[in-house]
């Protein structure tokens, strides 16, 4: 039997003795992360400048896919928190945005999306309070059944919730003057999913470094042990799914500005195991294997086509290759390597650096 | 009041096949500590294995058969191929390989049998319901068949437990790996055992499920969910309170699904869940236990 490897990172290393001495201003935590930020904008830039026209929507799901991603491993990697239901979350944060465009087009799209991130928070935190209480596969079951269960209530609303089919929203995103008239619509677009990707892993880079980010790892590592230095275990554990589903709540409005619509169908178990099959592959907890693995599921679908193409799969079946993929990378992963790609890179860094 | 009848018949037919998901949930984790979230990802291949048979011409007990072995045989596999190597692993681990098995099963009955749905499986009983006089209540031929069915599977498991040198060892390894091995109890085989037994509690639930609904690689997906709710109701730990659970919660859902619709049976189920986790996290039928912060 082969000895119980730990999920998630291994602790930080001890303060006092940094990796690389950081100099001048980059000694402080901000001032690195927003450099990454500005590093992030010029990626942005350079990206959507150099991809072809069409590329444009992929860059917005990958945008609102690391929202999610960061946010489920923000819960599920440093919290210890499992959660296979924020697919559902994200249904929230889409009917939000789609409600207030068919009753209320005028807001702007901020303020759309704002209220996505609160409801859905809100939701959050109820959900938190219950699943604080919760652990490991009792917590799994609670959140798998929030996955498959709560596409059906949108389903049974036809008249307010546009039912099976959904919301569709007219009111298209306009893309401001100043940006020039070439300017398209699908590239501000992109734009918006970069930088919405971006104050996302801002927002939980800090997070990450500071009190609450020790706090929550402390929690994962041992309950007990965090108790006893006086955390609020449960609050903390509220917090987490708060702040995660906010960020699941801003990539589900994100999506109906991609879309122009929010429909239950989008929102199913698959989308919950794609989002999870993001953090597994990308390593537990890591910020930078939420964007791997936002790359990842955003690229499987043109592989899957690709597959099916190869071997002539009818297009019913064809419709499985993805998720036999989802399955076979969750499994594979956590038998050859549970800590991910970050996981690898941080074992392959360690055996470079050992004398 | 005919209709509350009705509803209580069938919500207890419906109750019979979670309590068998639940049960097979409940062997499980009594013997590995593990939530088999692939449970209904197992019962679907194995149904549509029973239907494969019934396509090539052969009669209904033959496919019955075909589904309770093949869900033997692929719970066995399961078990010593995959399953076993996080079993010592953190919890989380665990979970995350056995969604991953529900996915991939979910996909593999997609990709042989094609994601559009077939008619329902066949059978030999009638789905009407008995008539009394001029009226005919919502329990039939096969819900009878389907509650003995049920019965039958649970009773062999419970004599094998109790009135068998296999059963004891089994019970030890659930108990103590550690011990068991001591006595000179083949831990592992028992593990495995324990997966291919609650596999066939799976497969019949998933047969007695395809009856009623059309058969796609997802038909399992809600009896899984709910089938786990009834197992945490009555408790993870006890297979008696699976079947309670399981009974308890069919009921609750049928009155759900007749009086506000059917699509609120599995928002329901997350409600029931919910408040039961929130009351008495440890389920209805456990012992008092000790809990961790």
């Amino acid at each position: 039997m082969s000895a119980p490897t730990e999920v998630g990172p291994p602790p930080a290393p001890a303060p006092g003795k940094p990796r690389r001495p950081a100099v001048g201003v980059l000694r402080w935590t901000l001032a690195r992360h927003l450099l990454l930020v500005v590093v992030g904008l010029v990626v942005m830039f350079i990206v959507t400048a150099a991809l072809p026209e069409f590329r444009d929507f992929q860059v917005m799901e990958i945008g609102y896919f690391v929202c999610a991603v960061a946010g489920l491993t923000v819960l599920t990697g440093m919290n210890g928190q499992l959660s296979l239901g924020h697919g559902a979350l994200m249904l929230i944060g889409a009917y939000v945005v789609a409600l207030l465009q068919v009753h209320a087009p005028s807001t702007p799209m901020y303020v759309q999306l704002v209220a996505a991130v609160l409801v859905t928070a809100a939701f959050g935190a109820v959900l938190g309070a219950g699943a604080a209480r919760l652990r490991g596969p009792y917590l799994a079951g609670a959140t798998l059944a929030l996955a498959v269960g709560l596409p059906s209530i949108p389903t049974h609303y036809v008249s307010s919730l546009g039912g099976e089919t959904g919301l569709n929203t007219s009111s298209i995103v306009t893309v401001p003057g100043w940006l020039g008239a070439s300017f398209t619509q699908d590239h501000y677009l992109a734009w918006i999913g970069s930088v919405a990707a971006i104050a996302t892993l801002l927002m939980l880079g800090n997070l990450r470094r500071s009190g609450v980010g020790r706090h929550f790892r402390a929690i994962r590592d041992d309950e007990v042990a965090a108790r006893l230095s006086g955390l609020n275990v449960a609050r903390t554990q509220v917090l987490a799914f708060v702040v995660s589903a906010g960020c699941a709540g801003l990539a589900g409005g994100l999506t109906v500005l991609a879309t122009n619509s929010a429909s239950p169908g989008g929102f199913d178990l698959t989308l919950s195991v794609g989002l999870l099959t993001a953090v597994i592959l990308g390593g537990l907890g890591s910020l930078a294997g939420a964007v791997v693995g936002s790359v990842a599921i955003v690229a499987l679908p043109s592989l899957s086509e690709t597959l099916v193409r190869l071997t002539s799969l009818s297009a019913s079946r064809g419709a499985s290759v993805e998720l036999g993929i989802y399955g076979l990378v969750l499994i594979a992963v956590m038998l050859v390597a549970p800590g991910g790609l970050a996981g690898v890179v941080r074992r392959l860094r360690a055996t470079v650096a050992r004398p | 009041m005919s209709k509350f009848i009705d509803i209580t018949l069938t919500g207890f037919s419906a109750g019979m096949v979670y309590s068998a998901v639940a049960l097979a949930l409940v062997l499980i984790w009594r013997a590995t500590r593990v939530v088999n979230f692939a449970q209904g990802g197992m019962a679907m291949i194995t149904t549509y294995i029973a239907v494969t048979v019934i396509d090539r011409g052969y009669g209904y007990w033959w496919a019955f058969a075909a589904a309770l072995l093949s869900g033997l045989v692929l719970g066995a596999v399961l078990e010593r191929v995959i399953v076993r190597r996080v079993e010592s692993a953190p919890p989380l681990n665990a979970v995350v390989v056995t969604l991953g098995l529900l996915v991939l099963l979910t996909a593999v009955g997609g990709l042989i049998w094609g994601n559009s749905s077939r008619p329902s499986v066949p059978t030999p009983f009638s789905l009407a319901g008995y008539t009394f006089g001029k009226t005919t209540v919502g329990f039939g031929r096969f819900d009878t068949f389907l509650v003995l069915a049920v019965l039958a599977v649970m009773v062999l498991l419970v004599a094998l437990f109790r009135f068998t040198g296999l059963g004891l060892a089994m019970r030890a390894s659930a108990y103590s790996q550690e011990v068991a091995r001591l006595v000179g109890v083949r831990v592992g085989r028992m593990l495995t055992l324990g997966w291919a037994l609650a596999a066939i509690a799976g497969s019949l639930a998933g047969i007695l499920v395809a009856p009623r609904v059309p058969l796609s690689p997802n038909f399992m997906d809600g009896p899984n969910i709910i089938g786990f709710t009834a197992a945490v109701v009555g408790s993870l730990d006890s297979p008696p309170g699976a079947v309670v659970g399981g009974v308890g919660i069919g009921l609750a859902l049928s009155y759900v699904s007749g009086y506000l619709g059917a699509d609120f049976a599995l928002p329901a189920t997350l409600g029931i869940l919910i408040v039961v986790l929130m009351i008495r996290p440890e389920g209805l039928f456990s012992r008092a236990q000790a809990r961790v912060v």
